[in-house]
């Protein structure tokens, strides 16, 4: 191994008076080398962004770095001025952003942003410029360079905008690429393309690249090195194998052992048990309204879905982002009308009911949402939130409340949270939280909205585990929607592929997972990160 | 809420603002027990000017009144119809913005349109119009102030339950089976509540002013002093006796000037991600 590039010797980063802890990193040392990517792993509030963010002089102003040193080229980043870092950032060391459409400047031309990064320094000529951003076009792979370079952010998908942001990012040859979660925002198989993009570029430039990401798949593709961080701590690091093959300490064993695996447990068909839920034939097209020189748009999200959930199963329904998995979920709730098709529970027709008809019906199917943060009204306390849809119902609020102390117990909370605001609480505990509310009108199916797709991996094991546990004790069914295969992998008993809006597949897990059909579903499973050497 | 009046007291606006309330009030309600003389008694021989006589330390207008008792009885009359008008307002424009913004369609299309039609029609001739026809009493001015200014409230309302109506402790309400009321009072104004409150604190100033120009123009209520009908009173002998004018103007400036601070600082402190710290 060469010298290091970048070298961080023992920062430590205070953070304001009142927060979680004193420290948002706490004496981390780790060193970034030419040719080389390190992955900095943790999950979220390990420190993992202040350390990128140092690297850059991006530091909000309500931290505080109070000692250590960053070695760059002969200096010590912390203590270069503003002047300086405009001179370093994007020349010397570049960035790439998490989230490629609030990265980029909505209003400007792709090729306009690529050109402002030699304008910022002072480099080339206008017409070298233009040039050199159409060089750049092609290097990253994207297609059609004349035109991607008229083109506006929106104009691009996910994947092409992260390219884009990663032409501007190497634009000048910087020495050192600072990755933040570059992949989270996309889709597994627009992922995996990206990750062979970084690879190749850091390969054929020598940069040294700090990648920092929460995924274990992601770093068994892509990393040389790894750094785990936990609390601001640097708890193992060393080189990929020896972090992911023989991991020494027990976070790291902990965090490895909660990626779920890839191989799908047995699981006995439920196929014989009577229906709990069925949907038949359900379309929705959304329009966007036209007006005088506009076309009108139609996007399809869903077409001809047919499935049927047995009593005490999981259907898992996979696909990538727009694929309308998500609507689908919102059409079986109801929350918005499908143009055709029938949705019924046991042999209640849901799509026919109405009004008050319907309100009294909506206890028998519940709902799990995404964003443990979203999905809580921060203004009432949590024993209210579990206790409204009860009261709803008729219930008296005492009892109400009683039952909803039961239901926290039951979810592996205290008891007293009742009497608590939903922002006490992290992430894991409301999304606990979330699930007792949808346990405590007594539903028959719950439908499980990418539940677990905003957890760290840690706390995903956990939910997914109590999930599994409630779903057997009180006899649920499930509709679990995920575009994570792994999870899917464990906890569906049959698994549906979804593709712009139509099932494509829908088989047992396990013959989904070792005999796909459709080639979109093996294209899916081929791009789960960290394939080809298991982790865990 | 303890967090709510530290950031309030740490900016200086909201500091200042809060101060001249504050004082405003006090003079509006204990001031009448240290005048118990109606101020539109004639205590002094006309144009006496200020800061010559103990007795009217203000001087007196060009019927001899007191122009320090007018000050005082006229923050009453301007905080009150501020206040009172600013709830017609919210009471018109909270639930209609509400209702548009949570059913959406063709409700929130003709209530939009409604809304609408008040704002084509420009805010102080409306006014105008209706204490006119109403004939001028506190109640009409009240009336009129409410009407013109609740068309802004309803806009933004409508436009704050548009975007939480789609958060999912929103579409969670929705499935446990809870009525349209329930969720629009309890799940989605508690919500929208902020940026209302600081719209609400600066409709006060402009009701102040709204009120202060209607008695100007000699539309006041003919039995209540105000601070906008001492400065039309003292128009026509601005060159004489200057400080008839100039101290109701005064007053004015003030209290709406306090007002819009207080607007500010409730800004600062409701919206705590768009104030200037943490950057």
């Amino acid at each position: 191994m060469g010298d290091p590039v970048v070298s961080i010797k023992n920062l430590r980063i205070a953070l304001p008076r009142g927060a979680e802890r004193t420290h948002a990193v706490d004496g981390v040392s780790f060193d970034l080398t030419a040719g080389k990517i390190v992955c900095v792993v943790g999950e979220s509030g390990s420190g993992k962004s202040m350390c990128a963010h140092a690297l850059l002089g991006l530091l909000p102003d309500t931290v505080k770095v109070e000692s250590g040193e960053i070695a760059f080229e002969g200096r010590d980043l912390l203590s270069v001025d503003q002047d300086g870092w405009r001179d370093l950032r994007g020349r010397r060391i570049a960035m790439v952003f998490q989230e490629p459409m609030t990265a980029l400047n909505p209003l400007m031309r792709i090729g306009e942003q690529l050109m402002e990064v030699f304008e910022a320094h002072d480099l080339l000529s206008p017409k070298e410029r233009r040039a050199k951003a159409l060089a750049l076009v092609r290097e990253v792979g994207l297609p059609d360079p004349e035109r991607i370079i008229r083109a506006y952010p929106h104009q691009l998908s996910g994947g092409q905008r992260q390219r884009a942001m990663i032409a501007m990012a190497l634009a000048l040859e910087p020495a050192v690429l600072v990755a933040d979660e570059p992949t989270t925002a996309l889709d597994v198989t627009t992922q995996a393309q990206i990750l062979k993009l970084i690879r190749n570029l850091q390969a054929s430039h020598n940069m040294a690249v700090m990648f920092i990401t929460h995924d274990f798949g992601v770093v068994a593709d892509i990393a040389d090195q790894v750094v785990v961080l936990r609390h601001g701590k640097v708890v193992e690091e060393g080189t990929a194998e020896a972090v992911l093959g023989r991991p020494q300490h027990d976070y790291t064993k902990a965090l490895l052992a909660a990626v779920p695996s890839f191989d799908p447990p047995p699981r006995r068909s439920r196929e014989d048990a009577p229906r709990a839920l069925e949907v038949v034939g359900l379309d929705k097209t959304y329009v966007t309204p036209t007006g005088w020189f506009r076309p009108k748009r139609e996007t399809r999200a869903a077409h001809a879905v047919n499935f049927a959930i047995h009593q005490g199963e999981t259907l898992g329904l996979v696909g990538e982002s727009g694929s309308g998995k998500s609507s689908v979920a919102r059409l079986v709730m109801r929350l918005i009308e499908a143009d055709r098709g029938t949705v019924r529970i046991g042999d209640v027709d849901l799509t026919a009911l109405d009004g008050r008809a319907l309100r009294t019906q909506r206890h028998r199917i519940q709902m799990i949402f995404q964003d443990p943060f979203a999905s809580l009204n921060p203004r009432r306390k949590v024993g209210r939130i579990i206790a409204d849809g009860m009261v709803a119902r008729g219930t008296p609020l005492e009892a109400a409340l009683k039952r909803a102390q039961e239901l926290l117990g039951l979810v592996g909370l205290d008891a007293g949270a009742i009497g608590r605001y939903p922002h006490e609480f992290s992430g894991g505990q409301r999304q606990r939280i979330g699930i007792a509310r949808a346990l405590a009108l007594d539903p028959e199916i719950i439908v499980a909205d990418e539940a677990v797709s905003a957890l760290d991996v840690s706390v995903q094991a956990q939910v997914l585990r109590l999930l599994e546990d409630l779903k057997a004790r009180l006899g649920l069914s499930m509709l679990f929607i995920t575009h994570d295969l792994r999870v899917a992998a464990q906890i569906c008993d049959r698994i549906a592929v979804m593709q712009k809006g139509e099932i494509v597949e829908l088989k047992p897990t396990a013959a989904l997972f070792a005999d796909p059909e459709h080639a979109y579903t093996r294209e899916l499973l081929a791009a789960v990160p960290g394939r080809k050497q298991e982790v865990a | 809420m303890r967090q709510f009046w530290r950031t309030m007291l740490r900016s200086p606006s909201g500091i200042i603002g809060l101060i001249i309330l504050v004082l405003a009030i006090v003079i509006a309600v204990a001031g009448p027990f240290y005048f118990p003389n109606s101020p539109w008694r004639m205590v002094q021989r006309p144009f006496v000017p200020p800061f010559t006589l103990a007795k009217v330390p203000l001087g007196t207008d060009a019927l001899g009144r007191d122009v320090l008792a007018g000050l005082i009885f006229g923050a009453r009359v301007s905080l009150l119809v501020g206040l009172v008008s600013t709830l017609v307002a919210l009471v018109v424009g909270v639930p209609l913005g509400a209702i548009a913004g949570y059913f959406g369609g063709r409700v929130d299309d003709a209530l939009m349109r409604f809304t609408e039609f008040f704002q084509t029609i420009p805010s102080f001739a409306l006014a105008i119009v209706l204490v006119a026809i109403l004939q001028p009493s506190i109640y009409s001015i009240v009336a009129a102030i409410g009407l013109v200014s609740w068309p802004p409230v309803a806009r933004l309302v409508r436009g704050e339950v548009l975007s939480l109506r789609t958060r999912e402790y929103v579409q969670a309400a929705v499935v446990t089976g809870q009525s349209n009321a329930w969720i629009i009072w309890r799940e989605i104004l508690p919500n929208a509540l902020s940026p209302v409150i600081v719209l609400a604190s600066l409709m006060v100033a402009t009701a102040i002013l709204l009120e202060s120009s209607l008695s100007f123009l000699g539309l006041g209520d003919p039995n209540l002093i105000s601070w906008g009908y001492m400065v039309g009173a003292g128009r026509t002998v601005i060159r004489q006796a200057w400080w008839i004018t100039v101290f109701p103007g005064v007053a004015i400036l003030l209290s709406v000037l306090g007002l819009n601070l207080i607007g500010e600082g409730l800004n600062d402190a409701l919206n705590p991600r768009l104030s200037r710290e943490g950057r």
